[in-house]
This record gives structure tokens, C-alpha cells and sequence, in this order.
């Protein structure tokens, strides 16, 4: 059941593409068929950059069935800088103290647990942009 | 449209029943709402549940329902509307009869929530959210109200500790209501001492997870005379939405739907915040207590916790709220509490809340909230 989901989702899991408004300019995601804004049905994908801003966060310890191999582990919303806000994991944060509004960018990782037949669902995650952390020269 | 009252209520103990299943709850709330009324008649059930596909492996669960109270062959249908559902099946009656396609309806809200392990009854509840963008990337319920509340932490500037007030507060009603399930009282510091769940949600911030049902019995007004008990009038019923991904909102901290549906529940009682006794909120979450009552106007955005801070919130003030404990403290069987909230309104708009009774009280406001309010469901009770 969950690998057609996977597959479908393509798109959005390893391009993070959204939908961009030809009426209205207003940029979503995840895709839609109907603008929110301006309620045009006139959507094309929209590839977003994968940086933003930590708008909030948090830590699941008791994980859902299907995530016990990732756990524990960050997630968070995200402030795209086109815009919209995105729920995701957060990766990468072992020793980093997490902060509202630091910048963070998109990467691709293992999700959750291996789906039927083995199958490994890889998707985006959100981590500290590395640039901002080096000790500057 | 016609007048609709509520002529019978009837509630399980919520609680961890190990001896009983959902159909054994279900049967025994609607048992009570009918012998309550005195009224054998019944032409529709409509079982308000979120989660009996999920946790029971049951489906078509309003027939079943039907079957085993002996109502057999009456229209009968389950409604979803997630953590909503409860308050979904109200309205579901309340439009029967209102319409006139029907005249005696019953609405049930049940839930059967501790047949599975924790991660299941997790990932169940987590199919409110968004499969593909939210529960899907391994984001719990809880995880998303945390979202929240640490965000509104830090935009207003409050520490965890300022949201305590609430579960106190639903704790402390709870310990006077048989039905409930937390029949003990907290105080700041057990508040500070709870485990974290998902940072900064603590377990005194949530509520938990548990079985029950609670059923009402709706009838024209014009026909509530013939009941046993004293009538109360459905003034209100409104159902609105939001995005079901918390992330697509213009600002997560406003609960539009909230905001919506009690504007318009207002609107058809002709009255505002200022006239409600009492306000059986759906304190799922500390925090959503906070955002619903500043998007039902009871407090300006940011000021929620002072109300609570000035007491206002308990039974004494001046706008009582989780007067029989609420989510957090009579316990959230999750497609059953929207039905407990109207119960628990009726009780007290009876003048039958005991040592909880809210003096005077002629008007209540019970709110069913779904996903991370993207589905509100308010009803407006008067005497």
C-alpha cells in the first residue's frame, strides 16, 4: 500500500516541487490543483530552493509505528525563502542547539523505516545550513 | 428550520475499559440517553468516531451500533471529523431534525482507543494530519501542537510554566466528576515535574488516551415536552475549516476555523463571547485551550494565559471553561469527546453538576475541534 504512495510522491520528496499561481504569483507547497489564494485553477510546478528559516521545532521521542529506526529525531516547520512554510524532519542537529529563525536548507535522507519488500523511502529533510556554522577565516 | 432541543443524555465512565469493547460502550451511552428522556421512539443514530477502522478493526460501526442497541432497522451512519467527530454527530442530528426529515435522533460518540500498544494508537491518530506531508514524515499529533506552543512561546514572549494553569484547572474539575478518568488534582509544581512528551509539551499538557462514549437524544422542541427530563434548546451549530496541514496557513498561531465557526454560531444565537456561562473547550493540548480561546474572542492574541492566570478560566470566574474536567481531565476517547462536551453542558444548563454546577448557568458553548484546527464543530445550549 505505501509504495505507490512513495512513488507518486516523487516529485515533492526529492525536488521539493510545489505549485506557482499564473494568476495570482503565489507560490504553495505542497502542489495543488486550486490556487488558495486566489481560487484559479491556473498551477504549474513551482522547484522551490530548499533554503529557509526555522520557524518552530521540536523533538519525537515516542515515534509513530514505521519511524522506530530514525528515532529520536528533530522535526520542525520551515519558512521557505519564496515564502510558504513546510513541515519536515530536521537532520543533522547532533550538538547543535536548535534555534527559532537560524537558517537551514534541504537534503535528502532516509525517512523511516524500510517500506514492504525493503524498499527505502528517502525524502527531504531540513539541517543547520553548514556555511553558517564553519568558524569564519 | 425548526427548533431542536436535547431531551436525553447518557455517558460511560471514561476510563481504560479492558472488559469492554466498542459496541458494549456505544450501547451503554445510548441506553442511558434514552431511559434519561423517557422516550422509547428513535428514527436515526448517527455514531460520531474517528478511529474504529484504525484501533477495533471496525467499519460500518454505526450499523453495529444500531444492531446491538436493538434500534434495528433505523437509519444509522457514522460521521468523521477527526478529534471533531463527537460534535460532528450532533450536528449530523441536529441537521435531521432541524431539516424535518427526522423527529428522534440519537448521536454517539465513541472511542476505543487502548486495544493497541502506544505507536499504533499514535500513528492512528496522527492519519487527522496530512498523510502525505505531515504524518507520512513521521510527525506525530503531538509533535505538531509542540510546534505551536513553542512558537507561541516565543512570539509572545511566555515560559511553559504560564500555560499550567489550564491542567490544573481541568484537573481540579475532574476530581469531582464520577465519569472522569483523572479524579486528582495538580499542582504548578507537578506541572514543572511532568516528563517531557515532545518539547515543550509535557504529559500534564495532554490529554490521554482512553475509552468511552457519551450519547444525546435530539426532538423538536415543540416535542420536548414530552420528555422526562427539562429540555435544552440547541441555539447554536456551526461546522467550518482550515487547511488539514498546519504548515499551509498564512500563521499557524490564528485558528481560523475556530475563529469561523464560533462567529457564525454567534451570529444564529444572536449572542457574543460576553454571554456564555460556560465553554467546554478542546483542551487536547494546553495550547490548544490558548488558541481557541483567543480565536473565540475571549481573550485579545497573546492574552489567553493571562486569563488564565487571573483565574478566570475556573468555575468561579467569569468564564469557566472545562467544567467537568475537560479533555485533559475527564479524558479524550478522541471521536467521543465532542458528544461528552454537550453532555457535560447539559448537566450543568439541568442545574445537575453537583459540586461543579456553574450558578445561574443558562447558556454553554461546547467547541469540537479536529486535526490541528482544521475542522471546528461549536454548539451554542440555552434554558
Amino acid at each position: 500500500m505505501e509504495l505507490p504512495r512513495y512513488h507518486r510522491m516523487r516529485r515533492t520528496l526529492y525536488r521539493l516541487e510545489g505549485s506557482a499561481c499564473g494568476a495570482c504569483g503565489g507560490r504553495f507547497f505542497p502542489p495543488r490543483a486550486v490556487c488558495p489564494a486566489c481560487k484559479k485553477g491556473d498551477l504549474a510546478p513551482h522547484r522551490f530552493s530548499g533554503r529557509g528559516t526555522l520557524y518552530s521545532y521540536t523533538r519525537v521521542t515516542q515515534p509513530p509505528r514505521g519511524f522506530a529506526s530514525v528515532a529520536p529525531y528533530d522535526v520542525g516547520m520551515v519558512r521557505l525563502e519564496e515564502g510558504p512554510l513546510i513541515s519536515a524532519q530536521l537532520t543533522d542537529t547532533e550538538g547543535i542547539e536548535l534555534t527559532i529563525d537560524m537558517p537551514v536548507e534541504m537534503v535528502t535522507r532516509t525517512l523511516r523505516d524500510s517500506a514492504e519488500h525493503g524498499f527505502i523511502v528517502y525524502g527531504y529533510k531540513f539541517r543547520p545550513l553548514l556555511r553558517e556554522l564553519r568558524p569564519r577565516p | 428550520m425548526r427548533e431542536v432541543s436535547i431531551i436525553g443524555i447518557g455517558q460511560t465512565a471514561v476510563a481504560e475499559h479492558w472488559d469492554r469493547s466498542i459496541r458494549d460502550l456505544a450501547v451503554e451511552a445510548v441506553g442511558e440517553a434514552r431511559r434519561d428522556a423517557g422516550v422509547e421512539r428513535v428514527d436515526a443514530l448517527y455514531a460520531g468516531n474517528m478511529l474504529s477502522g484504525e484501533l477495533a478493526g471496525q467499519e460500518n460501526l454505526a450499523t453495529l451500533i444500531a444492531d446491538a442497541a436493538g434500534l434495528l432497522p433505523v437509519e444509522a451512519m457514522k460521521i468523521e471529523a477527526a478529534c471533531a467527530s463527537g460534535g460532528a454527530a450532533l450536528r449530523a442530528a441536529y441537521l435531521a431534525v432541524a431539516s424535518g426529515a427526522h423527529d428522534y435522533v440519537l448521536a454517539v460518540g465513541v472511542e476505543k482507543m487502548t486495544d493497541l500498544l502506544t505507536d499504533g494508537v499514535t500513528a492512528a491518530l496522527a492519519t487527522a494530519a496530512d498523510a502525505d506531508y505531515e504524518a507520512g514524515h513521521g510527525i506525530p499529533f503531538v509533535a505538531l501542537n509542540a510546534l505551536l506552543m513553542r512558537r507561541y512561546m516565543h512570539e509572545h514572549k511566555v515560559r511553559h510554566e504560564e500555560f499550567a494553569p489550564f491542567s490544573i484547572n481541568s484537573h481540579r474539575n475532574a476530581a469531582q466528576n464520577p465519569r472522569a478518568m483523572y479524579r486528582q488534582e495538580i499542582s504548578a509544581e507537578d506541572f514543572a515535574r511532568s516528563p517531557l512528551v515532545s518539547d515543550p509539551i509535557n504529559i500534564l499538557d495532554s490529554a490521554g488516551i482512553c475509552d468511552g462514549a457519551a450519547a444525546l437524544l435530539l426532538a423538536p422542541s415543540s416535542e420536548a415536552r414530552r420528555a422526562r427530563r427539562p429540555p435544552v434548546r440547541l441555539a447554536a451549530s456551526a461546522c467550518t475549516t482550515d487547511t488539514v496541514g498546519l504548515a499551509e496557513r498564512r500563521d499557524p498561531l490564528v485558528w481560523q476555523a475556530v475563529a469561523d465557526s464560533a462567529r457564525l454560531a454567534y451570529a444564529q444565537a444572536k449572542i457574543g463571547p460576553k454571554d456564555i456561562d460556560l465553554f467546554e473547550v478542546h483542551d487536547a493540548f494546553s495550547i490548544v485551550s490558548v488558541l481557541s480561546l483567543e480565536a473565540c474572542g475571549f481573550a485579545d492574541r497573546g492574552s489567553a494565559l493571562k486569563l488564565a492566570a487571573e483565574g478566570r478560566i475556573a468555575r468561579e470566574g467569569d468564564i469557566p471553561i472545562c467544567t467537568l474536567g475537560g479533555l485533559k481531565g475527564r479524558g479524550h476517547p478522541v471521536g467521543a469527546s465532542g458528544a461528552y462536551q454537550a453532555v457535560e453542558v447539559v448537566l450543568q444548563l439541568r442545574g445537575e453538576a453537583g459540586g461543579l454546577q456553574i450558578k445561574g448557568a443558562r447558556t454553554g458553548m461546547a467547541q469540537s475541534v479536529g486535526g490541528s484546527g482544521s475542522v471546528a464543530i461549536t454548539h451554542i445550549l440555552q434554558v
